[in-house]
């Protein structure tokens, strides 16, 4: 019983940073742009905010940690928010080619992490760990009471304010995108830029407006990982392909960032599914490591043979948006 | 009366480039009433409503709106005067429903209260006698449907005038009975309705007057009750203007081509073209005339083996006196045996041209397959494209320029030539001079007459009747996927044409 729990318990912990990608991803989808710069917006934001962290709790004597959390939320929001905007500004104004952009992005967003993640690790000293303790600590912290009632408290209750955030979001998203007019052109940006645009909706201002703020939200998604599931350290290439499983979980989701939510579960559940299987060899292990992906492909599969086109991709995602010259 | 007008044009005229599409046009719309514009294609009609609902700005001209003088910008501009126009291809986003595809775009709350907008919605359906369901996805609609969805966009934003481009095009009998009854239900709310058409019956059925544009000027504006389908058949079409066509009789014409009762259905399973048959023989160019869309691509595309028949077969005849049946072989096949179609569509680069290729590679696209090496042979095709440009006088920096440079004109020029090269015993043009100047298009002219000439069967699918009337040696007329007949362009006259494209000599029949 309690290993089930605990399952649980470890499947929401890898489940929420990539939700925090995939709610960002999808809210970035809905107006076109297929950003796949995702994996490493992910490590921008994560080691944007841990930098922030560090160099306030070196720079004072006591650091309060609720400071250097909110140092660590608006470096990472800036960071990723920034690549979002390079993005933005390559495939929207300049009409580059997204898949092209949102590798690239992927690549530099990777090693800026591992760059900044190992330089910020030399200044630190010592054995080359860096840790903000402190700051940590204000993103780990339990809700007090409700994370003390026996079974419910330890599976609902034991996280850090980011998960109840991610799912929050996750909400307000799903929210904004069905019942909201902003929600609805967006909507029609997506699927139609060039009757949005004959409507009178701005398509590169929702398009530019939708990736900054998609790419904000899945860069808090490394920052969770950094803080509240590595505890304020830094490992190069610690995240691992999390960012690829949250591109995965848009299409498990069916753009939905509701589905998002129990998807995450799904996602996480069998990204760590290996430990708690007895009896498995190394390469069994990477076997079972796939299973996230499987799901994806075979959801893709039925969704497309059920071929409602309201659950399918935005219909001009992945195409810039030329407005026809006259 | 007194009453001022609900839209008065003066002098409007527009010019793209050297063609004058709208030539001082004066013409008005009263309050309450059903006005059809009524041209073949190319007389401006869509341009001149362009111009009205702010897609177009006039060059020359004033636009008054009830009276006063206005400035249309922009489609926005045209809204807040109150002008809406249902396009002839719909603009409506496939995933939402009709209600959202209503208020797209249009300022409010920012949480949307869709009730509301259900209930607006269903209360404009009833008073004008639509039939709309507002939660229905636009992908589960019928054609029908979402021309309904467009007039209620128009509505919704609060639109006096109405502009319906062609609404009739897409719909069947009984659906176009149906939208003419909502039509009327606006007029008696005090609506103006302008309504662009080329189908005779339908402008006498409908409106109260009728404005008669030809080749981008306006005729007259005459009352429906005065008139019929004479009477606006001679208006449309006009006098018979003199070309100068160069045409020698046909030598020893023989059947090359049969068509035998083919008929096409699109995707929408709609059929376009109805049992068609006719021949079609060497040393002689075969004209097809018609009203856009009235069956003439996919005619052609079948003969090329491009379309999927439904039921009938096309032969082929060989010079050598073998008989062939290309509607059992591949379009690959049917090039082989000398049966070439080259079709400029309207935007020209379509069909057959690479734009972002030069010259040279566009001539490869037909003879890449040629010779045995792994390397494609790249010195013929560049003979080819030079002997081109020397001998059509094509307008280019060099054989290495990308076609999408260059201007329609020269990019016909290369299409029609290319296909000429390979030799053709069935040439088959469609709408050559689309677009050209009067020099450009008797170059091409010439270039028929010479195949013709040389034994090839021609058939040139075309939209200006003067130009068949002198070009062709026989004509034939389709009419809404049918084969009306085949005159011979000799003795036939415009007039006649010009019933037998709009289905006017049938009027009861198509009806009811």
């Amino acid at each position: 019983m309690t290993l089930i729990f605990t399952f649980i318990q470890k499947a929401i912990g890898q489940g929420i940073a990539i939700l925090f990608g995939a709610t960002g991803e999808i809210i970035t989808e809905k107006s076109g742009n297929l950003n796949l710069g995702v994996p490493g917006i992910m490590y921008m934001g994560g080691i944007a905010g841990l930098m922030g962290a560090f160099f306030y709790e070196n720079s004072t004597e006591n650091p309060i940690p609720i400071v250097g959390m909110i140092i660590a939320i608006i470096c990472c929001l800036l960071a990723s928010a920034l690549g979002g905007l390079l993005y933005s500004f390559l495939t929207i104004t300049l009409r580059v080619n997204q898949n092209v952009v949102g590798l690239s992005l992927t690549t530099f967003g990777t090693g800026f992490g591992n760059f900044f993640g190992g330089s910020i690790s030399k200044l630190a000293g010592g054995v080359g760990q860096i840790s903000v303790m402190t700051t940590a600590s204000a993103f780990q912290a339990k809700i007090p009471g409700l994370s003390k009632i026996p079974v419910i408290g330890d599976l609902l209750f034991s996280y850090g304010f980011l998960t109840y955030i991610a799912i929050i979001i996750s909400l307000c998203a799903t929210f904004f995108i069905t019942k909201t007019r902003a929600g609805l052109n967006l909507r029609a940006v997506g699927e139609d830029p060039a009757t949005a645009d004959a409507a009178g909706i701005n398509v590169s201002k929702y398009k530019y407006i939708a990736t900054v703020v998609g790419t904000s939200i899945a860069g808090l998604g490394g920052l969770y990982f950094v803080m509240e599931y590595l505890g304020g350290t830094w490992s190069n290439n610690g995240f691992g392909d999390r960012g690829w499983l949250a591109v995965a979980l848009v299409i498990l989701a069916l753009w939905n960032p509701t589905n998002a939510i129990w998807g995450s579960l799904v996602f996480g559940g069998l990204y760590i599914l290996y430990i708690y299987m007895p009896g498995l060899t190394r390469a069994t292990q990477e076997l079972c490591k796939m299973l996230p992906y499987v799901v994806t492909i075979i959801v893709l599969i039925i969704t497309s043979r059920r071929n409602k086109p309201e659950n399918q991709s935005p219909g001009s995602l992945g195409n810039a948006y030329f407005r026809e010259e006259r | 009366m007194g009453e001022v007008n609900a839209i008065e044009l003066k002098g409007v005229t527009k010019r793209f480039g050297e063609v004058v599409a709208n030539d001082n046009i004066n013409m008005t719309l009263r309050k309450g009433e059903i006005l059809s514009i009524l041209g073949e294609n190319g007389s401006g009609k869509t341009t001149l409503m362009n111009m009205l609902s702010g897609i177009y700005f006039p060059d020359e001209g004033q636009i008054f709106v009830n009276g006063e003088q206005v400035t249309i910008r922009s489609p926005k501009d045209a809204f807040s005067l109150g002008i809406g126009m249902i396009h002839q291809h719909f603009k409506l986003i496939n995933i939402l429903t009709a209600a959202e595809n209503i208020i797209l775009g249009l300022e409010g709350a920012p949480i949307l209260k869709m009730d509301e907008v259900r209930k607006q919605v269903n209360d404009l359906t009833e008073r004008y006698g639509f039939d709309l369901n507002p939660d229905q996805k636009i992908y589960d609609m019928s054609v029908s449907e979402k021309q309904t969805v467009e007039i209620m966009k128009v509505l919704y934003r609060g639109a006096e005038i109405l502009i319906l481009d062609e609404p009739t095009a897409v719909l069947t009998p009984q659906e176009t009975e149906k939208l003419f009854a909502v039509l009327r239900n606006m007029r008696a709310a005090g609506k103006s309705i302008i309504i662009i058409t080329h189908k005779l019956n339908e402008v006498l059925e409908i409106s109260d007057r009728v404005a008669v544009l030809r080749k981008g000027t306006y005729v007259d504006t005459v009352e429906t009750k005065d008139a019929t389908v004479d009477s606006l058949t001679e208006m449309m079409v006009g006098e018979k203007v003199t070309l100068d066509i160069e045409r020698t009789e046909p030598v020893s014409p023989k059947k090359r081509i049969e068509v035998r009762g083919v008929t096409v259905k699109n995707t929408e399973g709609v059929t376009v073209l109805k049992d068609a048959s006719f021949t079609a023989n060497s040393n002689e160019i075969l004209g097809i005339a018609g009203i856009a869309g009235s069956g003439q691509k996919e005619l052609l595309e079948s003969i090329a083996g491009l379309q999927v028949m439904e039921h009938g077969e096309v032969l082929y005849f060989s010079p050598e006196g073998v008989t062939e049946k290309l509607s059992e072989k591949k379009p690959e096949e049917i090039r082989s045996l000398g049966v070439t179609l080259s079709f400029v569509p309207e935007d020209r680069l379509g069909m057959g041209l690479v734009g972002s290729m030069d010259l040279t590679d566009n001539m490869m696209l037909r003879s890449y397959k040629e010779g045995k090496s792994v390397f494609a042979d790249r010195k013929q095709p560049r003979d080819l494209a030079e002997e081109i440009v020397e001998k059509l006088e094509v307008v280019t920096p060099g054989v290495d320029t990308p076609v999408s440079r260059l201007s329609g004109g020269n990019v016909q020029k290369i299409l029609v030539g290319r296909e000429i090269a390979s030799q053709p015993n069935v040439l088959m043009v469609a709408y050559p001079v689309r677009g050209l100047d009067i020099n450009s298009s008797y170059t091409i002219y010439n270039l028929l007459n010479e195949q013709k000439n040389k034994g090839v069967a021609v058939i040139c699918v075309g939209e200006d009747l003067d130009v068949l009337l002198e070009l062709c040696d026989k004509i034939m007329v389709l009419s809404a996927g049918e084969v009306v007949g085949i005159e011979d362009a000799r003795t036939t006259t415009k007039e006649k044409l010009g019933l037998m494209m709009t289905g006017g000599h049938k009027g009861g029949k198509k009806h009811e």
